[in-house]
């Protein structure tokens, strides 16, 4: 009896107890294999299109699979205009300083928050937060007014700013309740070994926080890798484009035979790898993070 | 407080001061050649009376309408088949999860690819199955058309995304509650509606708005897959903030129209705090 409870415990909702083995289990199956390839299909189309000759690539209607294989696409991808180093080093330098910069600001400001009695600590934490409700798709105008001025357009860490404005409201309310969680025991033991605010919150907090700063760096990451609108404004100057910027400029290029498609595809492959190892590496602290961002 | 310091003076620098502008800016006429002339609400009266401020404006309502049901109820029926232990399901939810997490510039122009009228396999496969008889002029020529290839391709790029948080949900449901429905009998479509619906409801209100304000201020997938095309037809809200602000220099009039649009947002996020906020209590 306590086993049959137990077994049903352990089942969560719409499990269909009676015919789960039947052929509604198999319909299951098929549906979940078809879903799956009817997501993963875009994507491995794009990789088989990076990787055709660059005729194959040009043609007519399409084909399906590649007939050869060749690196060609990736070749005229890695010597198009600045060349594919130039972009990739402006897409991870800047995806890398708006980690630093959400960071340093973040959790500093995370731990005053979570630890000290500080005068109208809630007023501070609203306007901290007052990217949540204006978007920056709005800014952006005088963000390039003031970023013009003081000669960050056209640079990483100007973009970097921008994108660790967008991220901070979302990486502070994370780590604020991750620092609020973690037991005051062992802080109080550290002071009593005499540990200055600041040692604390090395060697004590952020040790026992890995998870939410995992999680704010992946996020940090992922956003301005693949950022976009932010970018066209700030960056103008070809050689600061990053990677999504480029693809787009190369999607309208109407050389002798027009968009060069192979080389695009092989371009999308190379922005998409990043993304999909840190997620398949990192979904646990990505799902977490999602559930904390959406819903609170 | 040193801690705090930092992050408030960037905050001030970097969101406070260009909202300050902003407002400020909406006042003014100012091209960025001429020095800037106090309007008062002229340049809200003008967005009044632009037929393409209309334009985008009610196109972006469109594309908002169309697709927030479809990524909401689908979204949901794939929660439903994936929040299950089992191999298989843990798959399906990684794989509609994958598009989720690379850009969507990146993941427009694939798709501006994949429905391009000569080189795209979209027109391909149809053609072959025989949907149609001769290749489709997907984006840029038909506003609803263009419309309808961006859906769908913003569908498979952000569908997971509510996937994820309703399957969450639905796990959290107290397992009494599950063996309680079992108990009387009632089918599976029965608790879908009677019992797990109602205890996600919640969740699928954020996801709502959530997916709502993503949007009133889509742009990348319009950018890049249309241009705005035909005649800034399919221009959205963002869209066409961006091409009176940069291409055309009017930056009083384009910080306007921000105005408006961080307003139309701001209501919306109102009630998805006021949801939130209820949620702790």
């Amino acid at each position: 009896m306590t086993a049959t409870l137990e077994r049903r415990r352990a089942r969560p909702v719409g499990v269909r107890t009676h015919t789960h083995a039947g052929r509604t289990g198999y319909l299951i199956g098929a549906l979940c294999i078809a879903i799956a390839t009817v997501m993963l299909l875009p994507l491995v189309a794009s990789l088989l299109a990076s990787v055709k000759p660059t005729a194959e690539a040009a043609a007519s209607p399409p084909t399906y699979l590649p007939h050869d294989l060749s690196l060609d696409s990736y070749q005229r991808l890695w010597n198009y205009q600045q060349g594919l180093p130039t972009y990739l080093a402006n897409s991870l330098g800047t995806a890398l300083l708006a980690i630093a910069f959400t960071l340093l600001l973040t959790v500093p400001a995370a731990y005053a928050l979570a630890r000290f009695r500080i005068p109208g600590k809630e007023v501070i934490f609203v306007v901290l937060l007052l990217a949540l409700i204006v978007p920056y798709q709005a800014l952006l105008t005088p963000m390039f007014l003031l970023f013009a001025r003081v000669g960050l357009t056209n640079t990483l860490v100007g973009l970097a700013i921008l994108h660790t404005a967008i991220q901070l409201p979302f990486s502070l309310y994370v780590l604020r309740n991750s620092l609020s969680a973690v037991p005051r025991e062992l802080e109080e033991a550290a002071i009593v070994d005499g540990a200055s605010s600041l040692q604390v919150l090395v060697r004590v907090l952020v040790p026992s926080t890995v998870p939410a700063i995992v999680t704010v760096a992946l996020f940090a990451f992922i956003m301005s890798w693949n950022e976009f609108l932010g970018a066209l404004v700030m960056m103008s100057r070809g050689s600061s484009f990053t990677l999504p910027l480029i693809l787009a400029a190369a999607r309208t290029e109407t050389s002798l035979g027009g968009t060069d498609w192979g080389m695009l595809q092989a371009g999308i492959t190379i922005s998409v790898i990043p993304c999909v190892l840190v997620y398949l590496l990192l979904q646990r602290y990505y799902v977490s993070g999602l559930m904390t961002g959406a819903v609170k | 407080m040193a801690y705090l310091a930092p992050a408030v003076l960037f905050v001030l620098a970097f969101t406070v001061y260009p909202l300050g502008q902003m407002i400020w800016m909406s006042f003014h006429d100012w091209s960025l050649i001429t020095p800037p002339r106090y309007v008062g609400l002229g340049n809200y009266q003008r967005a009044f009376a632009d037929r393409q401020y209309w334009v985008s404006f009610v196109f972006t309502l469109k594309y908002t309408a169309i697709i927030t049901p479809v990524l909401i109820i689908g979204g949901y029926l794939l929660a439903l088949l994936a929040s299950q232990p089992s191999r298989l399901r843990r798959l399906t939810r990684t794989t509609v999860f994958i598009p989720v997490v690379i850009g969507l510039g990146v993941s427009s122009l694939l798709w501006y690819w994949l429905f391009s009228t000569d080189f795209g396999l979209v027109n391909r496969v149809l053609l072959d199955l025989g949907v149609i008889s001769k290749p489709v002029l997907w984006l840029g020529v038909d506003a609803d058309r263009s419309n309808l290839a961006i859906i769908a391709s913003v569908t498979w790029k952000v569908i997971g995304f509510g996937m994820i948080l309703f399957v969450g949900a639905i796990q959290a449901i107290p397992t009494e509650i599950t063996e309680a429905s079992l108990v009387d009998g009632a089918s599976y479509w029965q608790r879908v509606t009677r019992v797990v619906l109602p205890l996600t409801l919640r969740t699928v209100l954020l996801v709502t708005l959530v997916s709502i304000i993503g949007s009133l201020l889509a742009f990348d997938q319009f950018y890049i897959m249309t241009a705005g095309q035909p005649q800034n037809e399919t221009a959205t809200s963002v869209f066409y903030v961006y091409l009176n602000s940069f291409p055309y220099l009017r930056l009083g009039y384009g910080a306007a129209l921000s105005m408006i649009l961080a307003l139309t947002i701001l209501a919306f996020t109102v009630v998805q705090l006021l949801l939130t906020r209820r949620s702790h209590a």
